[in-house]
């Protein structure tokens, strides 16, 4: 089904995908909460879709033909979005499944508090940049910046803070300043690499980019050194 | 080395028959045998007693009682006992003091300054055994005009409401906080009384499914165990910004609490801890909170309510004006003295205000900005019988949250150690011998016993004053008047002196 979201509600542009399993969605101009809740469907969207595209998404496709806004996948459960451009804040925040691909860079806050929780293993793929914030209070779940094309610094301040579960993959020659201490960084190895594989290859399958080019790079993996970073903070009163 | 006892335990020699049912009952391990010469003798280690009872109540010959020592400090106005202990807590450990339950200073309680109304001569109080009173109420945004359809028949078509049988429901409490059984309680009590009880932030356990029309779930910053089926299993769905007790701070829940269970409900792995950052990282805004209230009922299909939590602070009267644009339908304010299962000394016991104040300025303002009936107020903070439940019902709420309360009619002692996870009576805790002890159908009837009390006690009062629904006590200062209170505390609330 096509749908003309010129001069329509988001409520209304819901309303049609609640009918179709597999919904073009053009001139999409800055509606929210596009997909919201859904599962099984197939969305194609071209334009620019506003904030919390596909929040507590559980298990529908979306895919976005240019850049989408704020809070991409808010605590997304499952299913996949793909965005042919960049995305805005808080993308996949508190994300529990499933995976979003960012042709594109990130805003702030990219992945924060992203959790894990059995055979649920959330990832998030940015292209380009990802800004400060990424992947704090991170629970679980995998967090991949490529990078692709930026010379120096991919990330920006403050990344990893209060991290306490799951990985980020960062690939760059220069991992990023003044973590936090709980935060372990270290060159990624070859196996670390090859996990993420999987991630890599279905990038490079959606936006057309070189696999080997991307995984004969360094990486640095971050992960936190500890499941219970607070444990210590507290006395009894 | 921390080594003072608050309290002792006192064992009559000649009552006791040493058959240590206390040692069994106490999980602080404060009982124990010791071999002498003269036999085996029952000794106590003071110093871990949190005088919860259990040990007073399980005595099978009532030997035992708990009294406060009388071992005093060189105390002084500025050098209370409490102040030295935490001194020595800290410096022997670097640690943040963490507490629990609600605000226990010295600061006045409104409630108790407060008198209420009844009708002499000039108009009759009614009798509620002989005439109808109305205590049920309903909670949302009201439509404030009358619309038609093409052939003139009133459009019925409202946003959705929750339907109380009166005007208290049960406040988040999660299960991780207090256990599966107590969680079980109050399910089953809401069920039964037709009111609602509230997930708190720890996702909705399988097995409390089946309540769902008289869950309100709730979204708080870590999203915990949120997703579509938990959404919309409940009857309306509560995001938590802040909570009386710890305003302006996040949670979270030790791993060693996240216990096999707790993590299916969380949906999250055994033993990792639960942090609930201090704000959500999508809400920097009133217009960010109005981005989650639409998304959330989007993706719930319109058909819930969204109530906004917030805590009784400074600004709460522009907050609240906020949040009722936000399109929430239901505001909760949470005063500093409602309990909590673990909160940072200081910011419980110096954060935040009243509720009697925040709610009175609450209430006022958006009377001003003519926008009250944009939402509901639910007020909560240590409600402690049906009077206050009138007084700030009468003072702008359309109904109240309790669970100290509820605590309490389950079996809770009020002994405040609910950080330690060892709750003898089986409610703030997850260790399994101890949550055994609350039994589920006795704990259910006590809370349905309460709060048919009170609900009987609420239709008394207001035939007192004549009244005869809940509606018509709403927002009703006249009904009220202060006792002791300065000229700016009676403006604030809204309310003339006695005898004015």
């Amino acid at each position: 089904m096509n749908i003309e979201a010129k001069n329509k509600s988001y409520t209304e542009i819901n309303a049609a995908i609640a009918d179709s399993d597999d919904v073009l969605v053009s001139g999409c101009n800055g509606q929210r909460f596009i997909g919201a809740g859904t599962g099984g469907k197939k969305i194609e969207i071209l334009g620019i879709p506003g904030n919390a595209l596909g929040a507590y998404l559980n298990g529908s496709e979306i895919t976005v033909k240019g850049n989408a806004q704020d809070a991409v996948g808010d605590t997304m459960n499952d299913g996949k979005i793909v965005v042919y451009g960049g995305v805005g804040d808080a993308v996949g925040y508190a994300m529990r499944g499933g995976s979003v691909y960012v042709k594109g860079n990130a805003g702030y806050r990219a992945g924060i508090h992203m959790k894990e929780y059995r055979d649920k293993k959330p990832v998030i793929v940015i292209g380009g940049t990802a800004g400060s914030f990424l992947g704090e209070y991170q629970a679980g779940g995998i967090i991949i910046v490529l990078g692709i094309g930026v010379k120096g610094e991919i990330v920006g301040d403050f990344c990893g803070t209060g991290m306490h579960g799951g990985k980020m993959l960062l690939r760059t020659n220069v991992p990023p300043k003044d973590l936090p201490e709980q935060v372990k960084c270290v060159k990624a190895t070859v196996d670390d690499v090859k996990e993420i594989s999987g991630y890599v290859k279905e990038f490079c399958r959606l936006f057309g980019q070189d696999e080997k080019e991307i995984t004969d790079s360094d990486f640095y993996l971050l992960t936190p050194n500890s499941a219970s970073p607070y444990k210590r903070l507290y006395v009894m009163n | 080395m921390y080594n003072y006892a608050e309290y002792e335990v006192k064992r009559d020699k000649d009552k006791c028959v040493l058959c240590g049912r206390c040692i069994k009952e106490c999980s602080n391990l404060v009982h124990y045998y010791k071999e002498t010469e003269n036999g085996k003798i029952l000794l106590a280690d003071d110093v871990k007693c949190v005088n919860c009872h259990r040990c007073v109540e399980y005595c099978p010959t009532r030997a035992i009682k708990i009294v406060k020592s009388d071992l005093t400090f060189k105390e002084n106005k500025s050098w209370s006992a409490q102040n030295i202990k935490e001194i020595m807590k800290q410096s022997a450990s670097g640690g943040v003091l963490l507490s629990s339950m609600g605000n226990p200073e010295d600061f006045p309680v409104y409630f108790d300054k407060i008198v209420v109304n009844a009708s002499q001569v000039t108009n009759p109080p009614i009798d509620p055994l002989r005439e109808p009173m109305e205590t049920r109420v309903s909670l949302g945004k009201r439509t404030r005009e009358i619309s038609r359809d093409e052939k003139g028949n009133i459009i019925t078509d409202v946003p959705p409401r929750l339907k109380l049988s009166m005007p208290i429901m049960f406040s988040a409490m999660s299960y991780g906080s207090i256990s599966y059984n107590a969680h079980k309680c109050l399910a089953e009590a809401s069920e039964r009384l037709g009111i609602y009880y509230n997930t708190g932030e720890g996702g909705l356990h399988e097995d409390f499914y089946r309540y769902g029309k008289n869950t309100i779930v709730q979204v708080a910053s870590g999203r915990f165990g949120v997703y579509k089926d938990y959404l919309e299993a409940g009857a309306a769905i509560e995001i938590k910004m802040g909570q009386g007790a710890k305003p302006g701070i996040g949670g979270h829940l030790p791993g060693a609490k996240i216990t096999a269970d707790v993590s299916r409900t969380r949906m999250i792995p055994v033993g990792t801890d639960a942090i609930s950052p201090a704000p959500h990282h999508d809400i920097y805004s009133i217009e960010d909170l109005r981005q989650l209230v639409c998304s959330l009922k989007e993706a719930t299909e319109n058909k819930k309510p969204v109530i906004v939590k917030v805590a009784a602070v400074h600004n709460i009267a522009a907050i609240a004006s906020g949040i009722a644009r936000s399109g929430a339908d239901i505001i909760a304010i949470d005063g500093f003295r409602g309990g909590t299962g673990a909160a940072p000394t200081r910011i419980r016991d110096n954060v935040g205000i009243p509720i009697e104040l925040a709610l009175a300025a609450v209430d006022k303002r958006l009377r001003e900005e003519g926008i009250r009936d944009n939402v509901s107020i639910v007020a909560g903070g240590a409600i402690r019988n049906s009077a206050d439940v009138v007084k700030a019902i009468a003072l702008g709420a359309d109904a109240v949250y309790i669970a100290t309360s509820a605590l309490i009619a389950l079996g809770c002692h009020l002994c405040r150690s609910c950080q330690q996870g060892k709750c003898n009576w089986g409610i703030a805790t997850q260790i399994p011998e101890l949550v055994n002890r609350l039994n589920v159908e006795e704990g259910a009837d006590r809370l349905c016993n309460l709060l048919t009390a009170w609900n009987n006690e609420i239709k008394e009062m207001m035939g007192g004053m004549g009244i005869n629904s809940v509606e018509a006590l709403k927002g009703n200062r006249l009904m009220l008047r202060g006792i002791g209170l300065n000229e700016k505390e009676l403006e604030v609330l809204g309310i003339l002196h006695a005898g004015e």
